[in-house]
């Protein structure tokens, strides 16, 4: 397994007090909250960071981990020492959100003394000692436009944390085909009720299972823009249809739609499709922006028809407003 | 490792997904104290007056379990929590206005003439 340097990931000294390992913690985990971050990693990041703080906020496990030696650097290729006593801290369990490298040190049965975690895409893996109810799990989904216009399933593979009939935790794969309904927009979320962790007291007993969160997320798509339940699109056209009007195809989620450009049209300008953007109740909008595109001027003959434009608009002088 | 598979339908948490306050404790497990709270504090904003009609949507839901969260992980008190859901809400967006200017931008090019 690989060597963690705690000091490393909280970027403070080996030698730091534990103020300023305090200090260094509360930044991070604001920082990379998954909550506040948008970072791609914050998650496994902040995990990181509290499973350094785990340890190096307490001065028993600190010494235990200082004991190993100076001589580490993350990410070597680390064997706990023969012998090393295991510490009594961390039930399995609770050690089971954190590292390997955390687990083969910590890592011991007995202790039930409980450790923060965040319910993000997180361990989330306790039962509420209380009400037996499994913790809720939130996870992240990504999904193209298409499907969030068209509905879709999607397979979710996921690792849940079970106690067997022994009292152990074992991890346990679940594969989940999620119906992702119709007109989900970015950054909503699905409940999944009683699909995240297990209830206390295994089936059939008081404790029900945790919900299980989706968040969603949109793929990029190369043409189109989502923003709620609208969709943007730029729309190129030639000069002539903006000048003259036009009736041109355009492609919506639900399939190519003719548009009315009226004339006199500029670049820049917003045409709405009514009820073309993700469905719903009222489904949204798409807006079409134009974006006059010129042929290019490549041969004599394009070159002296531009000229012939330049000739006829004379006296028109497109930078007017500015002055000049 | 066992493996099973499920089919399973969600509930999007929307404006359009309204819970009671009984439920909305069960589903965020929080108490209706830290609800009672919350509400008084201008970060949920339910339907109806008295507490056994207030209504929340599933927005609301998700903004509870938001703010539970960065409760419990940054040890934050109530007045903070509220503070932050209102900054995240503006960051967020801010975030879609600027990606939004930028696709109107569209791509920059380099075009200084001579003199």
């Amino acid at each position: 397994m690989e060597y963690k340097d705690y000091y490393k990931i909280l970027g403070v000294s080996r030698d730091a007090k534990a103020d300023e390992i305090k200090a260094a913690y509360r930044k991070l985990a604001r920082k990379y909250h998954p909550d506040v971050s948008k970072e791609p990693d914050a998650e496994a990041r902040f995990k990181e960071v509290n499973e350094a703080n785990e340890v190096l906020k307490d001065a028993e496990k600190r010494a235990q981990y200082d004991a190993l030696g100076s001589g580490w650097h993350a990410g070597d290729n680390f064997r706990p020492p023969p012998g090393a006593r295991r510490s009594d801290h961390f039930s399995d369990e609770e050690a089971a959100q954190f590292s390997d490298f955390f687990s083969s040190i910590f890592g011991g049965m007995g202790g039930g003394r409980s450790s923060r975690s965040s319910g993000f895409g997180g361990p989330g893996m306790h039962a509420d000692p209380f009400s037996g109810r499994g913790r809720d799990q939130t996870a992240r989904i990504r999904i193209s436009l298409e499907e969030a216009f068209k509905g879709g399933t999607r397979q979710l593979r996921l690792e849940v944390p079970e106690i067997d009939a022994q009292g152990q935790v074992k991890m346990r794969a679940r594969t989940l085909n999620v119906r992702i309904p119709a007109g989900v927009t970015e950054g909503q979320q699905i409940r999944l009720a009683g699909q995240g962790g297990a209830g206390l007291g295994g089936a059939g007993q008081a404790g029900s299972a945790g919900d299980l969160f989706l968040e969603v997320e949109f793929e990029p798509h190369s043409l189109f823009r989502s923003e709620g339940k609208e969709i943007h699109l730029k729309l190129p056209i030639a000069p002539w249809e903006a000048a003259r009007g036009a009736t041109v195809p355009v492609p919506t989620l639900g399939g190519t739609v003719s548009l009315k450009i009226p004339a006199g049209s500029q670049s820049g300008q917003r045409l709405r499709l009514k009820g073309r953007g993700l469905p719903g109740k009222p489904a949204g909008d798409a807006f079409v922006q134009l974006e006059i595109t010129n042929p290019p001027a490549d041969t004599d003959d394009a070159r002296a028809a531009f000229d012939a434009l330049a000739e006829r608009f004379k006296s028109f002088n497109p930078r007017a407003k500015l002055g000049v | 490792m066992a493996e099973t598979i499920i089919t399973v339908e969600g509930v999007i948490l929307d404006e359009r997904t309204v819970v009671t306050l009984t439920e909305l404790t069960r589903v965020c497990g929080v108490s209706l104290d830290q609800v009672r709270l919350m509400v008084s504090e201008g970060m949920l904003h339910p339907l109806g007056r008295a507490p056994e009609h207030w209504r929340f949507t599933g927005v609301e839901v998700r903004r509870t379990r938001r703010a539970l969260r960065l409760q419990q992980d940054l040890e934050l008190n109530l007045a903070g929590v509220a503070l932050a859901l209102d900054l995240l809400d503006e960051v967020e967006h801010l975030r879609s206005r600027v990606r939004c200017l930028e696709q109107q931008l569209g791509a920059l090019s380099d075009a200084e003439g001579p003199g």
